[in-house]
C-alpha cells in the first residue's frame, strides 16, 4: 500500500517536470528564432579595400638557387596575421605564374592561415630541429613573456599550408629549400618582428615538404639572406 | 735458492732485451681507416621525385650509388652504403649506419628535375663544439665545418669536370643526424643559358662524368684527411 503523501509528492514532481520541459522547449524556440534573425546575409556595409602598400618579396630562382628581392604594390590589411597571409599569397601567386623562375603550383590560396605568436627563446627548444614530442610534457613550462615583450618582442610565425600545395610541390632539395627560405625571408622583410617560422600542412605537422625539406623544425628568418635585389 | 736467482736473472735479461727491441725505430703506423658512406636517398615505399621519362628518384640514386661505389672501390676506398636494393630505409637508420661506420665522408645522393647542374648542400645547423653527448637531431653541428670543407672539395672537382655547381645549406633529417663530414649531392639536368636541357638525367655520359668527378673529389679528400 503506497502512503497517500507519496502519491501527492509523485504528482507534484510529475507536474513540475512537465512544466520545466515545456518551458525549455519554448526557450529553445526563441533562441532559434533569434539566431535565424541574426543570420542576415545581405551586406550591411561596403567592404573596405585596404590601401595599396609596398611589399618586399624574396623570390626564389631555380636556375642559380638564389633569392631575389622584389618590391610589389598590393593591398595590405592592417591586421598583422592577415597582412602576412596577403604577402605570402602574392609570393605564391608569382610561383604559380606560367613563366615563374621557381615554378610551384598552388598560388595564393595555398596559405590557409598565418598565426603570429611570441617567439620562444633561441636554444630553449625553438632552435634547430628540436621539438617537444607529443605526450612529453615539460616539468617546468616556460613562463609567459611580459606584456611589453608580447607587443614589441620577436615573433614566431606559424604558416598553415594546404595539403594540395605540399602534394603538388616539385620534389628536390633545392626547390623545397628555396620555397621554405623565400617564405621565411618574405615574412621577415614585411614583419620585422618575425624571427622564427614553423610550418603546418592542413593544420598538422608534416615531416617534409615534398620528401626533402624538414618541416618539423623551427626556421630562423636570418637563414634566408637575399641575393642581389631587383625591382620590377 | 740458486735456481730462483738464475730465473730472476734470466727474466731481467729478457726484459732488457725486449726493451731494447721496443726501443728500435718502429715501422710507420698504418693509416687510419678511410671509409666513405654513400646514401642513396629514398627507396622502397618512398619513391622520391619523379624525373623525366618516368624514372623515379629512388632508382636513379641507387644506380648512382652503385656506380660510385665501384669507382671508389677501384681506388682502394672502403665504401659503406645505406641500401643496395629498392628497400625502405628510415632517415634515422641511414644516419645510424653512417655513424657506426665512423666514416670520413658521407654523401647523400639525390636527383631532381628542377634547377640546373649539381647542387651541393651542407647542413644549415650552426657549428658547435663536440660534446660527450650530442643531440640526435643536431649531431651534425659538430661536423659542419668539415662538411663545408668537403663541399668545397666536391665543388672544385665538379667545376674542374666542366659542370655547373650550386652550393647551399639545407635541413635534411638524415644529414643533420650524421656525425661525419656530410654533404647532400643533388643531380639536376645540365642547362644552357636559355635554360634548355643540354644533358638530361638519363644521359649516360652525364651520369658517368658526375660519378667520376665525385670519385676524384673523394680521392682528394682522402689525401687531405691523411695529412698531419
Amino acid at each position: 500500500m503506497i502512503p497517500r503523501y507519496q502519491k501527492f509528492l509523485f504528482a507534484i514532481l510529475l507536474v513540475a517536470s512537465l512544466a520545466m520541459g515545456v518551458g525549455l522547449w519554448q526557450l529553445r524556440e526563441r533562441a532559434h528564432q533569434r539566431m535565424i534573425a541574426g543570420e542576415n546575409s545581405a551586406p550591411t556595409s561596403a567592404p573596405e579595400v585596404a590601401p595599396a602598400e609596398q611589399a618586399t618579396l624574396l623570390v626564389a630562382n631555380d636556375s642559380d638557387g638564389s633569392l631575389l628581392t622584389q618590391v610589389h604594390s598590393l593591398p595590405l590589411p592592417a591586421d598583422p596575421g592577415a597582412r602576412a597571409r596577403a604577402v605570402l599569397g602574392k609570393l605564391l601567386d608569382l610561383y604559380a605564374a606560367p613563366d615563374a623562375a621557381h615554378a610551384v603550383p598552388g598560388g595564393g590560396s595555398a596559405v590557409t592561415q598565418v598565426f603570429l605568436l611570441p617567439a620562444p627563446e633561441i636554444g630553449a627548444g625553438a632552435d634547430a630541429a628540436v621539438k617537444p614530442k607529443s605526450g612529453g610534457s615539460s616539468a617546468n613550462p616556460p613562463a609567459a613573456p611580459p606584456q611589453d615583450a608580447q607587443e614589441t618582442g620577436p615573433q614566431l610565425a606559424v604558416v598553415n599550408l594546404t595539403g594540395g600545395f605540399a602534394a603538388s610541390h616539385p620534389s628536390g632539395i633545392e626547390t623545397e629549400t628555396l620555397t621554405v627560405l623565400s617564405i621565411c625571408g618574405t615574412l621577415h622583410a614585411n614583419l620585422p618582428r618575425v624571427t622564427q617560422v614553423r610550418f603546418l600542412v592542413d593544420g598538422l605537422e608534416r615531416p617534409t615538404l615534398a620528401g626533402h625539406a624538414d618541416l618539423t623544425r623551427t626556421y630562423l628568418t636570418s637563414d634566408a639572406a637575399p641575393s642581389e635585389g631587383t625591382h620590377p | 735458492m740458486r735456481w730462483t736467482q738464475w730465473t730472476l736473472a734470466a727474466l731481467v735479461a729478457g726484459g732488457l732485451a725486449g726493451a731494447s727491441v721496443s726501443a728500435q725505430p718502429s715501422p710507420p703506423a698504418p693509416q687510419a681507416r678511410f671509409v666513405v658512406v654513400l646514401d642513396a636517398a629514398h627507396g622502397g615505399d618512398d619513391a622520391g621525385g619523379r624525373l623525366n621519362g618516368g624514372q623515379l628518384e629512388k632508382a636513379y640514386t641507387l644506380a648512382l650509388s652503385v656506380r660510385l661505389r665501384s669507382l671508389l672501390a677501384a681506388r682502394g676506398i672502403q665504401v659503406v652504403t645505406t641500401r643496395e636494393s629498392d628497400a625502405t630505409v628510415e632517415a634515422n637508420k641511414r644516419a645510424e649506419i653512417a655513424n657506426h661506420a665512423q666514416a670520413r665522408a658521407c654523401l647523400s645522393l639525390h636527383a631532381s628535375q628542377s634547377g640546373s647542374g649539381i647542387h651541393l648542400f651542407a647542413s644549415s645547423l650552426a657549428p658547435a663544439q663536440p660534446t660527450r653527448f650530442a643531440a640526435w637531431k643536431t649531431a651534425q653541428a659538430t661536423s659542419v665545418t668539415r662538411s663545408l670543407a668537403l663541399a668545397g672539395v666536391l665543388n672544385s672537382a665538379l667545376l674542374h669536370a666542366g659542370m655547373s655547381v650550386t652550393l647551399g645549406r639545407t635541413t635534411l633529417p638524415t644529414l643533420d643526424s650524421m656525425t661525419c663530414p656530410a654533404v647532400a649531392v643533388e643531380i639536376s639536368p645540365e642547362r644552357n643559358t636559355q635554360q634548355e636541357i643540354s644533358a638530361g638525367l638519363d644521359d649516360k655520359n652525364y651520369q658517368a662524368r658526375v660519378a667520376a668527378a665525385l670519385a676524384a673529389a673523394l680521392v682528394e679528400w682522402r689525401g687531405e684527411a691523411h695529412q698531419p
